[in-house]
């Protein structure tokens, strides 16, 4: 079973990301059981429909603006994030923003091009899940990947791990 | 200077530790090349044509003795012997092997130096003015003020992955020294009515292939909020900056697209979420900060050493020195030293590792033992008695880093180009080199007097040759290297784009091109007017005439 880091732990994790391609409509689509990330474009079109099914989640490209969802956020379980490119920092302040304007606390999903290398940032701006490609990571290269959650451990700036600045969190020698 | 707390040496000492696996990963091939690559930058390192290149971190400008040492160290051990000083106000390495990098960033850690975002699309080094602190015309001291933004965006979460790299400069002074009209986010210190210190802050403006002057977007944003305030520009250029095209991704053109007035909307718009947050900052903070950026401590001195003054008299050589690589310090009795990289008989911006240590022990023995970097890629030592500086000046002559030069024609700002950098399209050392030969009589260069030369070995504009006085940009034209030469241009408050002459030389065309433009200004400058002063008054079309000759202006304006 796929795996996934929830709450930096690794578990396992069966959710599907469904992608329309080119030549399926939202509006036309009849989803399967079982969990899975819709894109927002489904949601907008079968919102009523799929509010509130368990195991639903909404997955978000990097142009696609976080505050579309805002009035729909209590009915949405889970979102998901995508970096098209691992290059692509965009997500990172769409976590920010639900997590701190939108006050969103569900599960924020990194999917799509996610690198180790990315975690620690990924986590200070509110992911509490993260999702390499199936296949990118073998199971015990991510069970070594979980420490570069840990690449820093006292940060300077304020993020949503830590809200509050070092200069407000610690008292430093001048 | 500032001074690492255990949490700053402990960030720094884990990043020592996330690159050296990072490195192992990628040696081992667990790490692709396009995977590496942004890690790699975002620690200053390249790949370049002859080996990598490692971009140290020189945060504002501002050296200890002991990291100079380093420095030399470094070169010497794990480089040719030698360093370059950019015009970022950073240090680079030519020639490390990529596998010793992990190795350099642990030498660097244990003299508070680093590697962090000197690349990469992130917030790169803040810059400022090499005489803050020292300066007769500062209202306020830049440096605080840096490293209090410093900490704020070294490894900020949200903005690792920007559109593009994202520039800051900080002055604080009557002239700007920083270059902030050309930075992605210019801050002036000042103060209001009230005598409260604040930023008037400048947004996209810039250098590279489209060269843009900074907008003013804020007119006074108060102390206690300028990382909130940048946060918020910050994320507006996150979230809407173009990530689709490369040329197109620096935070100018989404200024440019949107209006000042737009942009700046948005960026209130998302200030006021962040406003008086936790991240406003504090009395406290701001006091700890600058309490590391102290006044050392000054002998009493009354006025002018006469020493000095006999020595110049009896010594021309020191004389020439003295008039132009001395500047005024605002406490009697001391002056600014410039120890001038422009040698000729080496890359404009070079420094042997030799050198190195000699300047580390200058300063410990002349100048409370600091050295500023400046993006004119000279160093500086910025705090010397009048009584000393012959003695500076022996060791320095001694040393090839006394070229009395400083803010003359010779004393020119050059990239690397392409004798290292794999994005240049041309040479640029060279150049430099052959112009300083045709300029070498030191008569000749004052009677010139002050102008700024920059030479880019590409559009990337690393050489700032949008603000030279003369400005040199490399071009490939179908695979041959040429060089277009643009006028006007300027740095510091008032600062101009210069504007292209005309058709590109050859690299051998060079000081020829140079001689006629100089011999235009000498023809026909009035009484005391400087070089930029001339071209201003002028405009392009004499000079077009000097260098191109009647026919071909004329060929031109026809065909036009």
């Amino acid at each position: 079973m796929p795996k996934l880091i929830k709450n930096g732990q690794l578990i396992d994790d069966d959710a599907r990301i469904l992608v329309l391609d080119e030549t399926q409509a939202p509006e036309e689509l009849t989803l399967a059981d079982g969990p899975v990330f819709v894109p927002f474009a489904v949601w907008q079109a079968h919102k009523g429909q799929l509010s509130g099914r368990a195991g639903l989640g909404v997955w978000l490209d990097s142009h696609e603006e976080v505050e579309d969802l805002a009035p729909d956020l209590d009915s949405i379980g889970a979102i998901a994030l995508n970096f098209p490119k691992f290059t692509d920092g965009r997500a990172y302040s769409a976590a920010a923003l639900l997590r701190t304007r939108l006050g969103y606390k569900g599960e924020i999903r990194a999917i799509g091009e996610v690198l180790r290398d990315q975690f620690f940032f990924m986590q200070r701006c509110g992911f509490d899940a993260i999702q390499p490609k199936a296949g990118k990571y073998s199971d015990a290269q991510l069970e070594e990947a979980l420490a570069s959650l840990k690449d820093f451990s006292t940060p300077y700036q304020a993020a949503v791990d830590q809200p509050e600045p070092l200069f407000r969190r610690a008292t430093r020698s001048a | 200077m500032y001074r690492y707390d255990p949490y700053d040496q402990k960030i720094v000492d884990e990043r020592v530790a996330q690159f050296r696996d990072q490195t192992r990963r990628y040696l081992a091939g667990e790490l692709t090349d396009d995977e590496f690559r942004p890690l790699r930058l975002q620690n200053g390192l390249y790949i370049q044509r002859h080996a990598p290149m490692l971009r140290v971190a020189v945060p504002y400008g501002l050296l200890s003795s002991r990291q100079v040492r380093k420095l030399a160290h470094i070169a010497r051990t794990y480089d040719k012997d030698y360093a370059h000083v950019t015009t970022r106000q950073n240090f680079q390495f030519n020639w490390p092997a990529l596998e010793v990098v992990p190795e350099i960033l642990a030498e660097l850690a244990t003299v508070e130096m680093h590697a962090i975002q000197t690349s990469g699309a992130c917030i790169r080094n803040i810059t400022s003015d090499p005489f803050a602190g020292v300066a007769g015309d500062e209202y306020i001291d830049p440096r605080p003020w840096c490293e209090v933004l410093r900490q704020w965006s070294t490894f900020h979460p949200e903005f690792a992955f920007l559109p593009r790299k994202f520039k800051i400069a900080v002055n604080g002074a009557a002239e700007d020294r920083a270059v902030i009209q050309c930075h992605d986010i210019g801050l002036e210190l000042k103060r209001d009515a009230a005598g409260e210190i604040g930023f008037r802050v400048l947004v996209g403006g810039g250098m590279g292939r489209t060269p843009i002057i900074g907008e003013e977007i804020a007119d006074f944003v108060p102390w206690q909020h300028i990382i909130t305030y940048c946060e918020a520009i910050l994320r507006v250029y996150n979230r809407y900056g173009r990530r689709d095209n490369l040329y197109k991704a620096r935070i100018k053109i989404l200024v440019k697209s949107l209006g000042v007035a737009e942009f700046k909307r948005q960026v209130e718009e998302e200030w006021a979420f962040g406003k008086n947050g936790p991240s406003t900052l504090t009395e406290a903070e701001v006091a700890r900060v600058a309490g590391h950026f102290t006044t050392p401590a000054y002998e009493t001195l009354t006025g002018d050493d006469a020493g000095y003054a006999a020595q110049r008299a009896a010594n021309p050589a020191f004389a020439a020195w003295a008039r132009r690589n001395v500047l005024a310090h605002k406490v009697p009795g001391y002056a600014v030293v410039v120890l001038s990289l422009k040698n000729p008989a080496r890359a404009p911006g070079d420094i042997s590792a030799e050198q190195l240590e000699l300047v580390a022990d200058l300063a410990d023995a002349f100048s409370f033992g600091e050295i500023r970097a400046t993006h004119e890629q000279n160093l500086v030592l910025a705090d010397v008695k009048q009584s000393e500086l012959f003695a500076v000046w022996e060791k320095a002559r001694a040393s090839s880093l006394a070229t009395p030069t400083f803010g003359l024609l010779t004393d020119l700002i050059c990239c690397p180009g392409g004798d290292f950098c794999a994005l240049a399209n041309a040479k640029s050392i060279p150049i430099a080199n052959a112009i300083q030969a045709r300029f070498d009589d030191l008569d000749y260069l004052y009677e010139i007097g002050d102008i700024e030369l920059n030479i880019s070995g590409c559009m990337n504009s690393c050489g700032h040759h949008h603000v030279g006085h003369i400005g040199i940009l490399g071009v490939d034209k179908n695979g041959e290297e040429w060089y277009q030469v643009s006028l006007g241009g300027s740095q510091g408050n008032q600062t101009s784009i210069g504007k292209v002459i005309g058709r590109s030389f050859a690299a051998a065309e060079m000081p020829d091109v140079i001689s006629k433009i100089v011999d235009v200004y000498l023809a026909q400058r009035l009484a005391g007017e400087r070089f930029i002063e001339t071209v201003r008054r002028l405009g392009l079309d004499p000079f077009k005439l000097g260098v191109y000759g009647e026919a071909a202006v004329k060929e031109r304006k026809q065909n036009a």
